[in-house]
């Protein structure tokens, strides 16, 4: 993959790490009882810890550590026995106790790595610094009045995981690719919903721009971008932007940007010199946080397949590229819906790549232009996999095919259901085909004569007769080599 | 390290806190005072003695992932100076 950016006067290379907000999907908030449910009536889940009132104290989610561990595990890395909370502190509305707490010096994930991808077969590590537990702030509203801002504190104090990347990305596509496997991974453990929509997985972005091979340039921060497409763009115009700067001599100032999704660009949130001071320090009303390691042995044991075990296990049972090996695991429900389609009938074992591809484009496209979900697919694995065998076995054609996965979607019939009623069997009859192929003679003397003066393009018209009279079920191997044979014996 | 007028101030902006100047003299004082005895320890010698992170040697407690289904809108709104439809309404903060 190319990273290097053209410049006026040289190359330029991006040096990107992430920050990713994951939510822990968990039924409570991290320090209380309250619900995490989404979309409810305002300040409606809120407890007297969530907000502040004095005297409150903060009961740990015990099942909340137990997904950062399974995180942990699952981003390939070092889980802290010992871990320590600390007061992260500044002020906002939506923050009611003056700090937000999170963990800083002592995190309860260390270093680990996750492998992205790329089209033409090569992957590439991008290293984990850390994983560490905090709380969500609430939400505020800035634009339903004039002079006031509106606050919902239903989302304070919900578990979050904070991924933090090394600067080891290069590209917006990597950005991209990055957080999508985090993404993937998260939905394989089951410890996020992975709904980037409802703010249930976030990135900020750390971004600079440097001369090839060059020491790191000066970085900014983009904050608090909540999908793929919004990511690459705020990283696209943030780069162009520091390097017009660097070009025309100037230096990048240190700063904390806010991207706008409606304009495409990145600005400079107001100068928080002050903020930034955030005191830390361990909080007095929680203890350290220690995990046995007979503990995390067992959340170790309760991991389920994760998508690049999974991915090597498609590539080796079906013999599949790395690429759709890849794209196949890249989301569970796609998964296990591959899995359940080719087990569906033992022959299709043989047929994996038609398999992948029947999923992967045909029946992603129907869902695309329904706006449906693979979770409730109108066509059932089994279903497609009785598809498949149909074609596989030569009984009908792959053109065919796709107007009976049509009908399947839309009528929720079974792909032999449909085949029988409409007999829609493919000609194999040799005999049969003959026939046709004679009748099509004996209907087009002037282009037979054509034909066999040299234009060879008539083939075609032959074909497509017979297909006519056959209602295109003729076998179209069997239908070209009669068709020649038959052909060539005029001449 | 002494506590002077300029680290005073920061001090109370950041935790929006507004000091006359008596009450910034006082608290210069006070401070000092208590950063003056902070230094009287440091003399201990604590070479190879873990940090004490809390004083008791009990362990973290945790509870279940239960939640629970109150609805508590009315309560946490109670004291609010200002609000409309389930909101807190503040005075705007602008980004």
């Amino acid at each position: 993959m190319n990273n290097i950016i053209k410049g006026e006067k040289h190359d330029w290379e991006m040096v990107i790490g992430l920050e990713i907000h994951a939510q822990v999907k968990s039924n409570s908030k991290l320090f209380s009882s309250s619900s995490t449910k989404f979309g409810s009536s305002p300040n409606s889940q809120v407890s007297l810890v969530d907000a502040a009132m004095p005297g409150m104290l903060p009961v740990i989610n015990k099942y909340c550590v137990e997904q950062a561990v399974k995180t942990g595990v699952g981003l390939n890395a070092k889980i802290n026995n010992y871990s320590v909370f600390d007061r992260k502190n500044y002020f906002y509305a939506d923050l009611p106790q003056g700090y937000q707490i999170s963990q800083y010096k002592y995190p309860i994930v260390g270093e680990g790595k996750v492998t992205i991808d790329f089209k033409d077969g090569t992957s590439k590590d991008i290293r984990i610094v850390r994983l560490h537990l905090e709380q969500d702030a609430g939400k505020s509203l800035h634009d339903q009045n004039p002079s006031k801002t509106y606050v919902d504190l239903n989302r304070s104090g919900v578990a979050l995981m904070e991924i933090v990347s090394e600067p080891d990305i290069r590209t917006p596509e990597e950005a991209g690719m990055y957080i999508s496997k985090i993404r993937s991974i998260l939905m394989y453990l089951d410890t996020c919903d992975g709904n980037m929509q409802e703010g249930s997985l976030r990135a900020d972005v750390n971004i600079s721009v440097r001369k090839p091979g060059d020491e790191y340039g000066t970085r900014c921060e983009i904050k608090n971008l909540n999908s793929i497409k919004f990511i690459k763009q705020a990283i696209n115009y943030e780069a162009k932007r520091q390097i017009e700067i660097l070009e025309s001599g100037g230096t990048i100032e240190q700063n904390t940007m806010l991207f706008n999704t409606s304009t495409g660009k990145t600005r400079p949130m107001r100068n928080k010199e002050e903020a930034h001071d955030y005191r830390y320090f361990p909080d007095p009303d929680l203890l350290p946080l220690e995990i046995s390691k007979e503990e995390i042995g067992k959340i170790k044991s309760s991991i389920p397949e994760l998508p690049d075990e999974l991915k090597n296990k498609f590539i080796e049972t079906y013999k599949l590229s790395n690429y759709d090996a890849s794209v196949l695991t890249a989301e569970k429900k796609t998964s296990d819906y591959f899995n359940e389609t080719i087990n569906s009938d033992s022959e299709l074992n043989n047929h994996a790549k038609i398999v992948v591809n029947w999923i992967t484009s045909e029946l992603f496209s129907l869902l695309n232009k329904n706006n449906q979900d693979l979770n409730n697919s109108p066509v059932s694995p089994e279903n497609l996999g009785q598809l498949i065998k149909l074609i596989s076995t030569n009984e009908i054609s792959g053109k065919i095919a796709k107007d009976v996965l049509d009908d399947m979607f839309s009528s929720g019939k079974t792909a032999r259901q449909i085949v029988d009623e409409k007999g829609l069997q493919q000609v194999t009859d040799q005999g049969e085909i003959a026939k046709v192929i004679d009748q099509v003679i004996a209907d087009n003397p002037k282009m037979v004569e054509q034909y066999l003066a040299g234009k060879d393009k008539l083939l075609g018209f032959f074909v497509g007769q017979a297909m006519k009279l056959t209602k295109g079920k003729a076998n179209p191997k069997i239908l070209n080599d009669i068709l020649k044979q038959k052909l060539n014996k005029k001449n | 390290m002494k506590i002077d007028k300029n680290t005073i101030n920061k001090i109370a902006r950041l935790s929006r806190i507004k000091l006359d100047d008596k009450e910034s003299e006082d608290y210069i004082k006070d401070l000092n005072s208590i950063l003056d005895w902070v230094e009287q320890l440091n003399e201990v010698n604590t070479e190879n003695v873990e940090p004490l992170s809390n004083i008791s040697s009990s362990i973290l407690p945790k509870r279940e992932d239960v939640s629970n289904d109150t609805n508590s809108s009315e309560e946490i709104l109670e004291n609010a100076p200002d609000k409309l439809e389930g909101f807190f309404a503040v005075p705007k903060v602008v980004e």
